[in-house]
């Protein structure tokens, strides 16, 4: 049996003795006899060594692709070896929240290092220190836009499906009326959303680039917005963020996203990060974390976990959310990604990313029966119709190491990154051609 | 010390990408704002985060005995586990015969985890504590509304809970009761009796409570709610005093959240991430997140409740987090579950032991793995503060206790050593309260000025939130 409990048998007995007891069963002694259990049925311990084995057997069960063409909502990147190495410190790994500042200096000015590139990243003017992941923060936005008079939220349905039912699923929670704007072209229906637009509604959320793909013309839904008085809220992929107008261009309210591009592995989708950004004007209503600066009595800088009223340890029921445990080192993880990529290097990853999905795409729609199902520029993702069962044609990947493009309602979502290779993406097309003669 | 923009040398950075190998082409509409992230070389930031480390306490500094929150040490093989390419790689929409591993781990932790707790499912997708614990009240607003019992809405919480417990509740769309604790810290049943009606949607507690004592009448408690027609919701902040001893699901409990990131030994990584799975007996089960993973005659897949509350977050949840805490469990195992708490236990109650010489002790008797010192005492007499002597503390290298919680306790420290100290460590421990109590009683000053010794000293935090600097002004 394994075990993390340092005290000897001996040492256990003394402290017993000095608590006035003589067994650790009767420091039970006010829970019901009824309900006491002898033993749990669980497995016995086992050593490290064992547990190893058994958890690498488990591992090898899965499968790993080298190659990848799938993204939505989680994206092959690739991990500078500095992310691993810097965040693997133990200090930064087992502290917990810096709420003793004094002794978290250094998780304190990590995160305002964070929020400063978050601000960078989607030109905002302040960032909170991280929500669980994208769809979180998309369904933490919208609790922050709604008001007395403005009770309804809109959600585009070109976002990403998980996003939409995360919002849905906090809206149920918060008796929060929620109208789907319908897609059209792979983006957000402009003239549907007009339709909408009145004095009851708080916000309106859209995806840039769209689940599909598709870069939207986001000024315009900014402009949209706020000509009825609502709040724009943009969720964006940060990577794209480096090439594309940010949010802060486009005039958003709230620009919010899926950090998990910023250097964290797939794993299965989590731990990833949600990241939260907004107007000096929305400040006081953001959720979670933030970290200011301030001095000490020496004068000397300092970092400190600021504007806490807003949050339930101090507010409880009138809270602005319930979010406590954060995603601080997914955070960590991000910074230390962009300082190692820079911003050029970001904007090389971004142009890798745009520059090689459109290679892809003009390959792919280069072979019989996989057209373009919309029009419109697009990032790293876009959408193909598919000749055959889609299934099969997974299947056919598989083979060849490949993990093909998600089977989507009206064909297959591609996703290509930098991490393809120009060998990758013509192997590709090749196997497509084969498959489909 | 200075930040990475202030470390930022135009021209320089890191060779991390190889040439695009395709025609470069851009897209029609771009970014016109300049992108100032830092221009560094690695061996600089490298050598930045280095001494951000060294300003930095987590478990592996040092004693950490911070109530509610269960700093226990984090094995290093949950870590190395999570991080095996079988786990890490794999992208969440792979096809399901191509995860079987990961699934696996789901539905091993599930069944593991329902036997510790007494509860019949689980749900990974929550993130964190509170996180399951909106989940945990969605499930039971589902549940009265699926049997068209819509005038369920409060939610009675004691004033002792966790700040998260009455937020969870306003998230969730229900009204919060608030009912006083009795004099022994415990839920007072006349109130309690009193509170609840036909509007009673449900009762949010811990137990052991925050004041770290068990609640012994936890049966009539869960008993009076249930047959008011709701349900109890455990919060499960506090397991780490009765695994395997007694479970939630045995005291009368129908829906729980654990922090895998407190009791299972997962890092709290300076904040996050956690993973706060919820457990439900069988009548909560069809309201469950979507994505749940079942074994079936044709291997492991995910399948989506009937009735469905929806998705908290994008995924499964924190999947490398319960990678960890199934690693931890099969590690310790039956016994070894027990034996921690056990530990937990009896640390506390050593350390309180050994504190009651010098500090008052909020509540009499034995405690479960965590107690509440009161220095109301200390301020009156000589002017030394909980606050005061958490910031001594930091001189000596331990993480302070939590202060000023629970809310019903003045000037309250509240300890937690768990079970993963010595008792080397405990009575170091001691020594180091010892001396700040008598430093208390002859030079209050200096506990005033503490800490002297830590990177920077006492922080003007009203000066932070009344100007705001959240990010480095370029």
């Amino acid at each position: 049996m394994g075990s993390y409990v340092p005290s000897t048998q001996a040492e256990r007995q003394e402290m017993l003795h000095a608590v006035g007891v003589n067994t650790l069963d009767e420091l039970y002694g006010a829970v019901p006899k009824e309900m006491m259990i002898d033993s749990l049925g669980i497995p016995q311990g086992k050593s490290e060594l064992e547990v190893s084995s058994i958890m690498q057997e488990m591992a090898g069960e899965n499968r790993v692709f080298s190659s990848i063409f799938r993204g939505a909502g989680a994206y092959h990147h690739y991990i500078p070896s500095i992310v691993k190495s810097v965040t693997g410190k133990e200090e930064f790994i087992t502290a917990y929240t810096p709420y003793q500042a004094e002794i978290s200096q250094g998780i304190l000015q990590s995160i305002f290092e964070y929020q400063t590139m978050i601000c960078e990243l989607t030109g905002m003017d302040v960032s909170n220190a991280s929500v669980y992941d994208g769809a979180s923060a998309a369904a933490e936005a919208v609790a922050m836009c709604k008001d007395r008079k403005r009770q309804k939220a809109l959600v585009s349905q070109s976002a990403n499906p998980m996003v939409i039912q995360t919002i849905q699923t906090y809206c149920e929670g918060a008796d929060t009326e929620l109208v789907l704007i319908p897609a059209k072209d792979g983006k957000t229906d402009l003239d549907a959303l007009t339709a909408q637009l009145d004095d009851t509604v708080s916000c309106v959320y859209f995806a840039q680039p769209s689940f599909f793909g598709v870069i939207e013309d986001a000024q315009a839904i900014c402009q949209l917005v706020h000509a009825h008085g609502a709040k724009a809220i943009m969720g964006v992929n940060p990577i794209a963020c480096a090439i594309l107008p940010t949010p802060g261009e486009c005039g958003a309210d709230i620009a919010v996203g899926e950090g998990q591009p910023l250097g964290m592995p797939l794993s299965f989708g989590g731990p990833y990060l949600g990241f939260m950004a907004a107007t000096s004007a929305m400040m006081r209503k953001l959720p979670g974390r933030i970290v200011g600066q301030t001095t000490d009595i020496e004068g000397k800088r300092a970092f400190v976990l600021t504007l806490q009223a807003r949050e339930q340890h101090i507010r409880r029921e009138k809270a602005s959310s319930n979010i406590c445990s954060n995603q601080a080192h997914c955070a960590l993880t991000a910074s230390v990604y962009m300082a190692a990529m820079g911003g050029e290097g970001l904007k090389q990853v971004a142009g890798q990313c745009y520059s090689k999905a459109h290679y892809a795409c003009e390959k792919i729609t280069a072979v019989s029966g996989f057209g373009r199902v919309y029009e419109g520029d697009f990032f790293h993702e876009f959408v193909t119709t598919c000749p055959t069962d889609p299934q099969e044609l997974m299947e056919c990947l598989e083979q060849r190491g490949i993990l093909g493009p998600l089977p989507i309602e009206g064909g297959l979502l591609w996703c290509v990154t930098e991490m393809n290779s120009k060998a990758q993406i013509d192997a590709l097309a090749a196997c497509l051609e084969e498959v489909g003669k | 010390m200075k930040l990475l923009f202030e470390k930022s040398v135009e021209g320089r950075g890191c060779s991390i990408l190889p040439p695009l190998d395709v025609p470069a082409c851009e897209p029609k509409e771009k970014r016109q704002a300049p992108l100032r992230l830092p221009q560094i070389a690695e061996v600089d930031i490298s050598r930045h985060y280095t001494e951000l480390a060294k300003r930095t306490h987590g478990v592996n500094d040092g004693f950490y005995p911070l109530g509610s929150c269960t700093m226990k040490y984090n094995p290093k093989i949950n870590d190395e586990m999570a991080a095996l390419p079988g786990f890490a790689k794999v992208h969440p929409l792979q096809p399901a015969h191509t995860v079987q591993g990961c699934l696996k781990v789901l539905t091993l932790a599930e069944k593991y985890l329902c036997e510790i707790t007494g509860m019949d499912a689980m749900t990974f997708q929550p993130a964190a504590g509170a996180h399951g614990e909106f989940t945990g009240l969605l499930l039971i607003k589902a549940y009265h509304k699926s049997r068209g019992d819509t005038r369920r809405t409060k939610i009675i919480v004691p004033d002792a809970a966790h700040g998260t417990n009455p937020a969870s509740a306003t998230m969730a769309g229900m009204q919060i009761v608030n009912i006083p604790s009795n004099e022994e810290g415990c839920v007072d049943i006349e109130k309690l009796k009193a509170a609840v009606g036909e509007d009673t949607a449900g009762l949010m507690l811990t137990n052991p409570n925050t004041v770290g004592i068990f609640d012994k009448n936890i049966l009539q408690i869960t008993k009076i709610i249930h047959d008011a027609g709701g349900l109890n919701y455990y919060d499960g902040a506090n397991l780490n005093a009765v695994m395997g001893v007694v479970r939630p699901g045995d005291m009368g409990f129908d829906v729980i959240h654990l922090n895998l990131h407190k009791t299972f030994s997962t890092p709290h990584g300076g904040g996050g991430p956690g993973s706060g799975p919820v457990g439900c007996k069988e009548l909560l089960k069809p309201f469950l997140p979507l994505y749940h993973a079942v074994q079936t005659d044709d291997g492991y897949r995910f399948d989506s409740p009937k009735q469905s509350i929806g998705s908290v977050k994008a995924f499964y949840g924190n999947f490398a987090v319960v990678v960890k805490a199934l690693t931890y469990i099969l590690t310790l195992g039956a016994e070894g579950i027990r034996e921690a708490s056990q530990n937990a236990v009896l640390n506390a109650n050593y350390l309180k032991s050994r504190l009651s010489q010098w500090y008052d002790i909020a509540y009499d008797g034995i405690c479960m793995h965590e107690f509440v010192m009161t220095l109301e005492n200390l301020k009156k007499e000589h002017g030394v503060t909980a606050m005061d002597v958490a910031k001594m503390l930091l001189d000596n290298g331990i993480h302070p206790p939590t202060m000023y919680f629970p809310l019903i306790v003045h000037e309250a420290l509240m300890v937690e050593p768990t079970e993963t100290e010595s008792k080397d460590t405990l009575d170091q421990a001691a020594e180091v309260f010892h001396a700040i109590y008598q430093k208390a009683c002859e030079d209050p000053e200096a506990l005033h000025q503490a800490p002297t010794t830590t990177p920077v000293r006492r922080l003007d935090e009203v000066g932070a939130a009344r100007n705001p600097v959240l990010k480095y002004p370029f």
